[in-house]
């Protein structure tokens, strides 16, 4: 077998070069530059580092460039999720349905709960915590779910999240169609169905919803990244998280329990609870059967306080997010 | 001199790898994960500069890092230290239809790919029928992608990533899929964007590919920049290097030349000889040369047909011929015998051949052969593509 030399194939005839400049001009003269004209668009750093503080506007400037994907991204999500199944969109509607209908049966012909309207109650309560879980549930695996995409395309990592938010926000405006029009059977057949002031609450507490169930999804999605198990930890909080707030009972039942036995410290920690006072401004804009079975307390100043810090969380958890996204395609 | 598109400085990218993810492995690995995070630099120091207009090729064998570093030029991985500037749109072809959504439409995850590619939904529809038509699957575009041939996926993603119009197109191995047609297609429309203007970085393996497309080669190893030049010269070395190193792990693994047949015949030595007769492995296009072994027979052998073939470094076979082919019939044979094929004008382009020979019966009985026994090197002045080495003269009219 001849042999393959190597000093051969090194003579003079390859041009290693070590430094980087070095690239055939003769080609580029064949090229013309068309109608291109790269010169004059800035050169920018690629992923330069945003300082933890002031970084927030210039992520959501990019994130804004791409609202385009996040539309598409939420109608995927959207379509999707009951492609293929014969009902389709309306499992979106079944589930609160069913939801409803176990806690009606458990609550008023097991447990004798005498509380009128009181599928009305629950539902007004399970549909923004609907909307909440949906988010919380949904962000945590956004990012895991989504690796295949995430190693090979670049666009800001929050739109992943983001999306979630989006098809979440959706469906909760599908679940509140049948809420009005389940407030609007309950009318016709002779329930208290009053619009108050207390409808003003609801844009506000849904805004509250959104920014805390954001704040904690973006924080959820980036450290699943790094602990898996938040994924399934997640579930099991949502479920007793469920009974923190009062949706299938009053409000009025624990706060009397509270104060009769002496728990002051219990009372106002489960008062600061931001998803009690959430559902509680839902309760008392569209369940007007009887004040006795709502918060009585002066809902602005309280929501507009956890608007201010779920605010800041927000802020911190993109921040947290952002310091932390860049080792995501390497990480799954 | 055009302006920098994409600036690299002193890049360096170190993975690690830490197999920890779960609350159960950390509780049980306790203590261990140091140990476990076991850590590697897929990227060192690299610099360079890539101008407007020009199309680079990166190339180096699986874990060089010429991956990482076309991710870190997209965007999608980040630099442990240097920095990457570039501007313009870019967009990235890391892997076709990696957006794509099997429950959704075609038409749909044009929309949603070219969203992903950074289009406007307004621009897409400027594009689409293009987009459609590029693809050549109009009739399926309303069916789940699901439903698609793997060709038909193919098709459609890098149909629209091409109509994305960017000044940066990132293409990792890519272009290795679809049909041959459509293959042509694609390769056209890629040299129309570097008429264009346009950048393109890609990594490949082919080197046919690098010498077709490119203007600049970076030949990266283990992370390192080994070579950052001229392609023709760069993917000389690179088939040099590979060649050697395929000799060398052959005979690590103390694999005997391939000997097969019945053994009534057997082939000695094997030698491929430039034009003065002198033995090389080294040879050019349009030179004469001569292909010789020796052959023996221990009876006497009355009907016996004497042949080589010449295959490339893919093995392709590039020519073969034998003495019946030839119209020559052999005297009867007992002992030894040089046979020599002499070639008055070599027409093989510049690459990595390797010749074959062997013996056997006028009934196609084989005695004796040898698979891929010499290895020679055509080098070329000329800039072709292919195996075969024409020379034409053109006239226009």
């Amino acid at each position: 077998m001849p042999p393959i030399t190597t000093t051969e194939s090194a003579s003079g005839r390859t041009t290693p070069v070590n430094g980087t400049q070095e690239t055939t001009s003769a080609a580029l003269e064949l090229h013309g530059h068309g109608d291109v004209d790269v010169d004059q668009l800035p050169m920018t750093v690629v992923h330069a580092r945003r300082s933890f503080v002031r970084g927030f506007g210039e992520d959501v400037r990019d994130i804004w460039s791409f609202r385009g994907l996040l539309v598409q991204l939420v109608r995927k999500e959207l379509k999707v999720k009951y492609k293929d199944s014969v009902l389709g969109f309306f499992w979106t509607l079944v589930r609160p349905m069913i939801q409803l209908v176990i806690y009606y049966v458990a609550f008023t012909i097991f447990l004798g709960n005498s509380q009128p309207a009181y599928a009305i109650f629950i539902f007004s309560g399970l549909v923004i915590w609907g909307l909440f879980t949906d988010i919380l549930g949904g962000c945590t695996g956004s990012i895991v779910g989504n690796g295949g995409l995430l190693k090979k395309t670049y666009f800001p990592r929050e739109i992943f999240p983001l999306s979630v938010v989006g098809a979440a926000i959706v469906n909760f405006l599908f679940q509140m169609i049948v809420l009005l029009a389940a407030l609007a059977l309950s009318a016709a057949i002779g329930q208290r169905v009053v619009p108050t002031w207390d409808l003003a609450l609801v844009p506000l507490a849904l805004v509250v919803c959104v920014v805390w169930g954001t704040a904690l999804g973006l924080f959820l999605a980036a450290a699943t990244v790094y602990l898996r198990d938040l994924q399934h930890l997640i579930e099991v909080i949502i479920l007793a998280l469920f009974w923190m707030v009062p949706i299938v009972y009053s409000v009025t039942l624990p706060l009397n329990s509270f104060a009769a036995n002496g728990h002051q410290t219990l009372l106002t920690l489960y008062l600061a609870n931001p998803m009690l006072n959430v559902i509680a401004a839902f309760q008392r804009a569209f369940y007007t059967m009887g004040p006795e079975y709502t918060l009585q307390a002066n809902l602005w100043p309280r929501l507009a306080f956890f608007l201010v810090v779920g605010l800041g969380l927000l802020w911190l958890a993109q921040r947290y997010f952002s310091r932390v996204q860049g080792n995501f395609a390497q990480e799954l | 001199m055009a302006a920098n598109v994409i600036t690299v400085d002193r890049v360096s990218k170190q993975f690690k790898i830490n197999s920890n993810k779960s609350l159960k492995e950390m509780v049980v690995n306790r203590g261990q994960t140091k140990a476990h995070a076991t850590e590697f630099w897929a990227l060192r120091d690299v610099s360079f500069e890539v101008q407007a207009g020009t199309t680079l090729g990166l190339i180096g064998h699986n874990g060089s890092g010429k991956s990482t570093l076309l991710k870190l030029i997209g965007g999608i991985l980040t630099p442990t230290s240097g920095t990457i500037r570039r501007r313009g749109r870019l967009a990235a072809l890391l892997e076709l239809g990696a957006g794509f959504h099997g429950d959704l439409t075609g038409r749909e995850n044009v929309y949603l790919n070219a969203a992903i590619l950074g289009l406007t939904r307004q621009q897409t529809d400027r594009y689409f029928d293009d987009i459609v038509a590029f693809s050549g699957i109009e009739k399926f575009i309303d069916t789940q992608v699901k439903f698609y041939s793997s060709g038909m996926y193919v098709r459609l993603a890098f149909s629209v990533a091409i109509h994305v119009d960017p000044e940066i197109l990132l293409i990792d191995e890519v272009l290795a899929v679809g049909d041959e047609a459509f293959q042509r297609k694609c390769l056209d429309k890629i040299k129309t964007f570097q008429r264009e203007g346009r950048t393109i970085v890609f990594v490949t393996h082919g080197l046919d590919q690098v010498r077709e497309l490119c203007d600049r080669v970076i030949l990266l190893d283990h992370g390192d920049v080994v070579i950052d030049g001229d392609p023709i010269a760069a993917v000389r070395t690179i088939r040099d290097t590979w060649q050697d190193e395929a000799v060398t792990e052959a005979a690590a693994r103390d694999i005997p030349a391939a000997e097969l047949g019945n053994g009534e015949m057997s082939i000695g030595a094997v030698r491929t000889l430039d034009a003065s007769g002198a033995e090389t492995s080294r040879l050019s296009p349009n030179e004469p040369c001569t292909f010789e072994f020796e052959v023996s027979s221990t009876g006497r052998t009355t009907d016996w047909v004497s042949g080589i073939a010449i295959e490339n470094h893919l093995d392709q076979l590039c020519y073969g011929v034998n003495s019946g082919l030839m119209g020559r019939q052999l005297e009867p044979i007992q002992g030894d015998r040089t046979v020599r094929f002499h070639v008055p004008a070599l027409a093989l382009g510049e690459g990595h051949y390797h010749l074959t020979v062997a013996v056997h019966s006028l009934e196609g009985i084989e005695y004796a052969r040898k698979n891929r026994v010499a290895n020679f090197k055509v080098y070329s002045d000329r800039e072709q593509v292919g195996p075969v080495f024409l020379e034409p003269t053109l006239e226009i009219r």
